[in-house]
């Protein structure tokens, strides 16, 4: 099983969501990691989706039932070398005599502490899926409480822009009302 | 400076009219209840649409298909919020299946109830996600105009489909300027109806290089309009047609190129066809299981031309060699653009050896079977008593496998019948709908005596309404289709498959109880004159009985999750195939 990230462009509209969950649940495929917000145009939603599956073509039937929907814009397949981030807050137990310990290891990892307890320390990271499992590994020694973690976000590199590309290509002549 | 003139104020009801009636709608079939009724009272005012009210919102969803397929237009179908919404759902998931433009306008309970469990509440929109090609809820009158222009655009265009407009109650009963928008914006949605040339070339050059080629034809060709292209394909190259169970017709079954059906009950031919070529040109089609049988040993040495507007179909089930994402029209005519005057093979070895199958496996007709009726006798009677004009309407089950071999298929788009979803109570409202926009053809409907037990209450329409339907009930006392799997594969246990109907009910009586007439016939003998007593009568629908043998089984028959190399033409009986000609 092979995960793949798309970014899909879709139109922000009640019940969108609701149909690209529908639609993955329907036809047996497997959502890895799921992540929604908006994009510099207030009309267009951003989805980034991480996929398992098993070959090229089922990826490809993936794509292609997702562009079926009329409110899908646009989808792209990110490159390996695309920017990946996730989100985690862990609550950890902590006491004065691991607090420090704790703090340092965050500050490895560039997190942040963000709430401090007498027996607990939140904190957060960003970064990609990779870089949070080992800060994890790290701090599960000292007894994680708590964690949430966001689904991934994640954009290509270049000056190449998904939005702007949909523009001249996918947005096109609306279609004359006879 | 020019002056403005202001919209005209109208509340979404008399704009839900008024935008159907500007996007063409002649005839919806439909219901009304609470939460559609305030678009009730401007529809009764229309005068160029006309409403047909039906028993039960299903048959609504399946006359709107029926009418769909026999005028090619978008059917249209209405019903209220709750049940009346949630009864349209199978007629909605046939269309899908079927790739059927049908429009459903629901009621919907008042925005400010939405999420409350409120009187009548169903989420149809949530309930038919999966089966709809697009859906709309609409909560403000505003934006009913562009919902149902967008709504109709979508429902024909690309690969046509079942379209839902959900309206709230309260966006009926307000008024809003009326907009008729002067474009469809629909940013995400462009389908490709122009192939590419580059794979039409190369399409030929498969053509060229092959010597075992079949032409495998979908429904996509009936409703993209492309029987006469494709008429001219097979006489430019003189290759070998199957024609699915939706294509029916797509080509004349009297063509010597025509194998017939392919599939589970398919043609020893057709299936032959596909199993033995080593090139299939795949137009309007979907390698439907019901088609291909064990995937993995399906066409086996065949390479792939896969033409289709959706390109999600194309290497779905069967990788292509060559995918065309576009208007199988269009796809066809750039092929002959592209083979005429090409040097081809004249595939003649291959041809003889198709055409000396299909002489030899026919589907028999005697009359009788063990001293009863036999249903394939009936069936074959309709079709040559009543001519290939005609439209057929078929139900789900043994009935419509012999209806798909022996009907008179000499025109496209004159077959309907649920394929893909296999809704059994599909026929007599299919048949209602086609009638309506077909009012001076013959419409049959050949219905089994249990399918046509779920549906027949539109009976009472047709007669109302004057639709004058024939329906032949094919009665073999039982689910025929299931009673042969039980036979076949089930060790003769036939559970819940006896329906008892040689006495109740009395299918004359029910005929003539819901304003039809009812004709009965027993004995090859009465065939010919109930059938022509049937045709005499024009000014009502008509219902024949045919009471026929119960253990008929259709053959030929590949079974369920074996290979197509399997197919049997009776039990136990495999066709001898002569491979040594090829």
């Amino acid at each position: 099983m092979n995960t793949h990230t798309l970014s899909v462009l879709v139109e922000n509209k009640p019940g969108v969501l609701a149909r690209i969950a529908g639609l993955f649940a329907r036809r047996g495929y497997n959502i890895e990691s799921l992540a929604v917000g908006p994009t510099e145009r207030p009309e267009l939603s951003r989805i980034t989706l991480q996929v398992g599956v098993l070959n090229q073509q089922f990826l490809e039937q993936i794509t292609k039932q997702l562009n079926k929907l009329v409110e899908v814009l646009k989808i792209v397949e990110l490159e390996d070398n695309a920017v990946r981030r996730e989100l985690v807050l862990i609550k950890l137990k902590a006491d004065p005599a691991t607090r420090s310990q704790i703090i340092e290891i965050v500050q490895l990892f560039r997190g942040k502490t963000v709430d401090v307890q007498n027996e607990s320390l939140t904190i957060e990271a960003t970064g990609s899926p990779d870089k949070l499992e080992a800060l994890l590994e790290m701090l599960r020694p000292y007894g994680v409480r708590e964690l949430v973690q966001s689904g991934l976000v994640a954009l290509g590199r270049g000056s190449k822009s998904l939005t702007d590309r949909s523009k001249s290509d996918k947005i096109r002549t609306p279609v004359r009302n006879n | 400076m020019t002056e403005t003139i202001a919209p005209p104020m109208l509340t979404g009801a008399e704009a839900l009219v008024e935008s159907l009636e500007r996007v063409g709608v002649e005839v919806i079939f439909g219901i009304p209840g609470g939460a559609i009724l305030p678009a009730y009272d401007p529809l009764a005012q229309s005068k160029l649409i006309r409403h047909i009210l039906v028993r039960h919102e299903q048959g609504a969803g399946h006359a709107a298909e029926g009418y769909a397929l026999a005028t090619g237009k978008v059917g249209v179908c209405m019903a209220t919020s709750g049940p009346g919404a949630t009864n349209l759902v199978t007629a909605i998931a046939d269309a899908y299946m079927d790739s059927v433009p049908i429009v459903a306008v629901t009621g919907q309970v008042g925005s400010s109830s939405i999420g409350t469990d409120a009187f009548q509440e169903a989420d149809i929109r949530g309930i038919t996600f999966p089966i709809t090609k697009h859906s709309f809820l609409i909560t403000k009158a505003e934006d009913i105009p562009a919902a149902i222009a967008a709504a109709f655009h979508i429902a024909k265009t690309g690969r046509p489909g079942p379209v839902l407009v959900d309206i709230a109650k309260d966006a009926l009963a307000t008024a809003a300027p009326f907009v008729w928008p002067e474009t469809i914006d629909l940013p995400g949605y462009h389908p490709v109806t122009q192939p590419h040339v580059k794979q039409i070339r190369e399409a030929a050059r498969l053509i060229a290089e092959a010597s075992r080629p079949v032409l495998y034809i979908g429904g996509g060709v009936i409703k993209a309009g492309a029987a006469d292209e494709l008429a001219k394909l097979v006489e430019i190259t003189g290759i070998p047609v199957v024609t699915t169970l939706m294509a029916r017709g797509a080509v004349p079954d009297s063509h010597e190129l025509n194998m017939g059906m392919p599939g589970m009950h398919g043609t020893v031919a057709a299936v032959g066809a596909l199993q033995r070529a080593d090139l299939l040109i795949a137009l309007g089609t979907r390698f439907d299981d019901r088609v291909t049988g064990r995937l993995d040993s399906f066409a086996p040495g065949a390479k792939v031309i896969h033409a289709d507007i959706d390109p999600a179909e194309i290497s779905k089930n069967r990788l292509a060699d060559v995918p065309i994402v576009g208007d199988v029209r269009n796809v066809i005519a750039e092929l002959n653009g592209v083979l005429r005057g090409a040097d081809l093979p004249d595939y003649v070895a291959w041809r003889r050896y198709l055409g000396a199958i299909k002489a030899k496996y026919q589907v028999p007709t005697e009359p009788t079977h063990e001293g009863m009726l036999s249903p394939e006798y009936v069936i074959k009677r309709i079709g040559e008593l009543t001519g290939p004009d005609a439209f057929y309407a078929a139900g789900v089950g043994q009935h419509q496998m012999w209806s798909a071999h022996l009907l008179p298929f000499e025109k496209a788009g004159r077959w309907l019948n649920s394929g893909g979803a296999g809704t059994m109570g599909y026929c007599v409202p299919a048949a209602m709908g086609a009638q309506v926009g077909a009012p001076d053809a013959i419409v049959w409907g050949i219905d089994g005596d249990g399918c046509f037990q779920m549906t027949n209450q539109e009976l009472v329409t047709c007669a109302l309404e004057g639709i004058p339907i024939k329906i032949a009930v094919i009665n073999n006392q039982s689910l025929g289709m299931v009673r042969q799997w039980q036979t076949l594969f089930y060790g003769q246990r036939y559970s819940n498959t006896d329906l008892k109907t040689l006495r109740v009910p009395d299918f004359q009586k029910l005929a003539e109880a819901m304003g039809a007439v009812g004709l009965r016939a027993e004995h090859p003998s009465e065939v010919d004159a109930v059938i022509n007593k049937a045709l005499s009568i024009t000014d009502r629908p008509v219902v024949v009985e045919f009471v026929v043998h119960k253990d008929a089984m259709v053959w030929p028959m590949v079974a369920a999750g074996t290979s197509n190399d399997d197919i049997k033409i009776a039990k136990d009986l495999a066709p001898d195939w002569e491979d040594e000609e090829l």
